[in-house]
């Protein structure tokens, strides 16, 4: 059964309708890649998904329960279950990197804060910053600060984890230690939708791809079927435009 | 003038005008101090209730950007005639440094949820965003991540704004409110020189303000970066 269910999903800025009718399911396990021209609504999928922009119309279900974006008590729920990475880190500024990945599993999940920190440093050995548990954010790279946003999205233990342009902001070489931990959790099998420009990375971890534009889905497949032989003019035309440079 | 000040001196100084000043000085901390300390956190709730956004508390929310917008707009002493004559109405005997207290807390509380809004606005908007997506509440959002970054923003107009505040009890004369400024009235009416009796005054006022800078100053400087804080 998928484990995220999306119908005819619906969100507007003002007038502007950036979601027109999405639907869209990610499976347990699976990665799936959203990929489509700057606009198309790729990334406010993700911020409708976590309830930060409120969607106008459709149903979204996770493990079968249905999500009402007009009930705190509903969007609280779901929000225990996802995380998400933003491309601007959204690191918290007051805190080191360790308060970063601890506060929220202490201070909302209530969780005990030894067991947490214990999670925390392994996460963070993980993404590989060890080293700078005590740094804050402003000491370290772009690269290094999305790792540790990674860390502190997977110290929230969710079942599905959103990426929304996680490189997009990083300089070329810092792209590839990102990428790399993006990896490792797909191979260990957690549940991701993944929204990148990285079009050879989309191609690589995803089980299936999904092209939007003008806030819709244009087409979805395997990456093979996506990349290789797009059935729709407008997907063809973007995968062309992409791959050339 | 000089021989008439050095001459009239040890007289103005004498034990009961001491007494009767440090008393009208006390009155003035009080008010200043309780306008400070309740419009602070009157002030920091406000600014706290036009941040909700459930529409159940909507109502509130209009009530708060009223208030703030009303009293930051009307005078003081307009404040004040009205809260007296409120009282006179509701006929509670309420003693004149009250009825005072109550028009500065009033006031202050409107000038620092402005100011302390502008705070929390000042906070980059993704900060907010990822908190909410990681199950802060609104204060929770506030107390561990918004608050600890505003500081910086909010202190330096909130002291500006408690300095200025404390000339302005001054106006709590008007009702009778024995603080410096009607002390000043009634020993210069009492025959001494008007230099010396507010030469002191304005002594007295410098005296209860200056610290109060230091202190923002200091606040300022240990909040300077955000760092070496611990949420």
């Amino acid at each position: 059964m998928p484990r995220l269910v999306i119908n005819g999903l619906e969100a507007r800025y003002g007038s502007l309708k950036v979601l027109d009718g999405i639907d869209l399911d990610v499976a347990s396990g699976d990665v799936v890649g959203l990929i489509g021209p700057s606009g198309s609504g790729k990334s406010t999928i993700l911020r409708t998904l976590v309830g930060l922009t409120p969607p106008a119309a459709g149903s979204v279900e996770i493990d079968g329960e249905h999500i009402d974006y007009a009930k705190p008590g509903d969007v609280r729920r779901l929000r225990d279950r996802l995380a998400i990475v933003f491309q601007q880190y959204n690191l918290f500024q007051n805190m080191t990197v360790l308060q970063n990945v601890m506060i929220a599993p202490t201070k909302i999940k209530k969780r005990a804060a030894a067991e947490v920190r214990e999670e925390a440093v392994r996460l963070l050995a993980k993404v590989g910053l060890a080293d700078k548990l005590d740094r804050y954010p402003d000491e370290l790279s772009g690269g290094q600060q999305q790792r540790v946003a990674i860390a502190r999205a997977l110290a929230l233990r969710p079942e599905i984890l959103l990426l929304d342009e996680v490189t997009a902001a990083l300089d070329p070489e810092l792209v590839s230690e990102v990428l790399d931990t993006i990896r490792v959790l797909a191979r260990e099998g957690m549940t991701m939708l993944i929204v990148s420009h990285e079009m050879g990375f989309i191609r690589e971890v995803s089980k299936e791809v999904v092209f939007m534009d003008a806030g819709r889905v244009v087409e979805r497949g395997t990456p093979a079927k996506i990349f290789d032989a797009p059935e729709e003019a407008r997907t063809r035309d973007f995968v062309s435009k992409i791959l050339r440079h | 003038m000089w021989e008439r000040l050095i001459e009239e001196a040890p007289r103005f100084f004498g034990y009961y005008n001491l007494v009767f000043l440090g008393k009208a000085a006390l009155a003035t901390v009080a008010l200043s101090a309780l306008g400070c300390i309740i419009g602070i956190v009157l002030g920091s709730l406000v600014a706290l209730l036009r941040l909700t956004t459930r529409l159940p508390l909507a109502p509130l929310r209009w009530i708060a950007a009223l208030y703030t917008e009303i009293f930051r707009r009307v005078p003081f002493l307009v404040t004040l005639m009205l809260v007296f004559f409120a009282f006179q109405l509701s006929k509670v005997d309420l003693p004149m440094f009250w009825v005072a207290a109550v028009s500065v807390t009033l006031i202050a509380s409107a000038f620092l949820a402005e100011i302390v809004r502008a705070g929390f606005e000042s906070v980059h908007r993704n900060q907010w965003d990822a908190a909410a997506a990681m199950n802060f509440g609104l204060l929770d959002t506030v107390r561990y991540v918004v608050l600890p970054q505003a500081w910086r923003i909010i202190l330096p107009p909130a002291f500006g704004f408690f300095v200025l505040f404390i000339k302005d009890t001054a106006l709590a004369s008007q009702i009778g409110v024995i603080e410096l400024t009607f002390a000043g009235k009634v020993l210069n009416n009492k025959g001494f020189s008007a230099v010396l009796v507010f030469g002191t005054i304005l002594v007295a006022y410098f005296l209860v303000s200056w610290p109060l800078s230091r202190l923002g100053k200091h606040l300022e400087q240990r909040l300077a970066s955000p760092r070496h804080q611990r949420p």
